[in-house]
């Protein structure tokens, strides 16, 4: 092999590297936090004593769960656009991960709440509690804690798959690879030092991940 | 100093046949030789719309179609479209298989060397687009304002040297995207080539976009084999008529949905 290595040429874009990294970083971590929150409340309506919520819920996962990132994200972003409702990309990438995210953890978050024997529910009840707080005092914490693996590797799924919002000219990390790769053509350094990037900013996901959740569960 | 080598007399006598060949070819004036037989034939593209394309006739059609069209009607012979690719395009007309090349062609120092060109007849060129409200004229103008163009295009490196800070530079994937976030509005301008732009406006959208500045431009000429003084003198005349008179700012505004920009070479 003649390929001489030039790893110099993607560090001069350093600003910008750091720059996409970090706006990876804060649409990950905003949309974990309110796809958690969107998850919880749909695993709620999911079980819901009503009808109607029942089935909105179980629509919004069906919509959202079989149908594809990209097109999820063209749609907030060219098509609703096209009829008046304009976001920046940023915005439209953010919303796009939360409703993304959100969809995957309902189902998530449903599991863990089925899987508290009914017993506890009844315990709760039979204390004269309603069901919110029978929920939220005696079943979320348990649940959550039964899925919280699964829970993680789902937000690392949405963190990775924020490349794909690079598509609607948001600038985060693939963005800045894609950017420097169009400029120098070094895409085997590019490609790189990205793959690299991501795989640093998963293991400092997980590990923070795993820091919340000792402190969150430590008393369940 | 060496003796001529056989190399060096073998290249010499080659040269020599070259020069006597082209010497014949152009002794009888190839107009002469079209008006005689009532036809010329001239070489189109087939795979460039809106240049040219094969419409759903299975016809050609197309801007260089038309000036085709136009050229043999004022010479008032019948024309014979010849098909081309880009890459044969000048073999076609160096081996005399067609008297002038109409195929979007450029102009560079290359391929003077091979052949001659009349004056241009349609633009070709880069450039910034946006709707008429825009009042963009040049580059300056672009500060504050969000303008797409396609990662790694020619027009996204020229943009990025010209534009000025604080102009929201938008970059797409390809072509496509870059049309939908111009066409659905989530950018006010676009910067690509006006054959691009020609799409967009062949969609009819709300916003239609106009030539606001040219980035870089290479405009279309006809190419016609070198020593044919009368072929170009008409052709350029038949060109110079077209302008003067409409024809060429129809053709423009049919298949490029501008009118002709005023400075095209001649």
């Amino acid at each position: 092999m003649t390929y001489t290595f030039h790893f110099a040429d993607v560090f001069a874009y350093g600003d910008l590297l750091l720059r996409g990294a970090w706006l990876t970083i804060q649409l990950s971590a905003v949309s974990t936090v309110l796809g958690l929150i969107v998850g919880i409340l749909g695993a709620l309506g999911r079980n819901s004593q009503h009808a109607p919520l029942r089935w909105l819920a179980g629509l919004y996962v069906e919509l959202i769960r079989n149908t594809p990132f990209i097109v999820q994200l063209f749609f907030l972003y060219f098509g609703l656009a096209q009829i008046g409702v304009k976001m920046t990309a940023n915005q439209a990438a953010l919303l796009a991960m939360v409703i993304n995210l959100g969809a995957y953890a309902t189902e998530i978050v449903r599991a863990g709440i089925d899987a508290i024997a009914r017993g506890q529910w009844e315990a709760g009840l039979s204390l004269a509690m309603t069901r919110w707080q029978v929920f939220r005092h005696v079943v979320l914490l348990p649940a959550l804690q039964k899925i919280y693996p699964a829970l993680t590797s789902q937000f690392i799924i949405v963190m990775l798959g924020s490349s794909v919002v690079s598509q609607i000219s948001a600038e985060e990390l693939t963005f800045a690879g894609n950017f420097i790769q169009s400029r120098n053509f070094r895409s085997f350094e590019v490609y790189f030092v990205i793959t690299a990037i991501y795989l640093l900013l998963s293991l400092g996901f997980r590990q923070v991940f795993r820091l919340i959740g000792a402190r969150v569960f430590r008393r369940a | 100093m060496h003796a001529f080598s056989r190399r060096t007399i073998l290249a010499a006598a080659a040269a020599a046949l070259t020069l006597s060949f082209q010497a014949t070819a152009a002794r009888a004036e190839a107009l002469d030789d079209i008006v005689k037989a009532g036809v010329i034939r001239i070489a189109v593209p087939q795979d460039f719309p809106p240049f040219g394309s094969v419409g759903t006739d299975l016809k050609p059609q197309g801007y260089d179609i038309d000036m085709a069209q136009l050229i043999a009607d004022r010479l008032k012979v019948k024309l014979e479209l010849v098909p081309v690719t880009s890459a044969n395009r000048l073999p076609y007309l160096q081996t005399r298989k067609v008297d002038l090349v109409i195929s979007s062609l450029g102009k560079n120092a290359e391929r003077e060397k091979a052949i001659d060109f009349t004056s241009a007849y349609a633009p070709f060129f880069s450039g910034v687009f946006g709707p008429a409200k825009s009042a963009v004229k040049a580059a300056a103008d672009l500060k504050g304002k969000t303008i797409g163009v396609t990662r790694g295009a020619l027009e996204d490196l020229e943009l990025t040297k010209i534009a000025p800070e604080g102009t929201d530079i938008k970059r797409f994937e390809d072509n496509n995207t870059t049309m939908t976030a111009f066409l659905s509005g989530q950018t006010e301008l676009i910067a690509t080539g006006n054959v691009v732009a020609a799409a967009i406006i062949a969609r009819n959208p709300p916003n239609k976009p106009e030539t606001k500045f040219i980035i870089k431009e290479s405009p279309c000429y006809i190419g016609l084999n070198k020593n044919e003084p009368k072929l170009k003198a008409k052709v350029n005349e038949i060109i110079a008529a077209a302008r003067a008179d409409g024809a060429l700012n129809r053709i423009s505004l049919k298949w490029l949905g501008q009118p002709l920009t005023t400075d095209l070479p001649s």
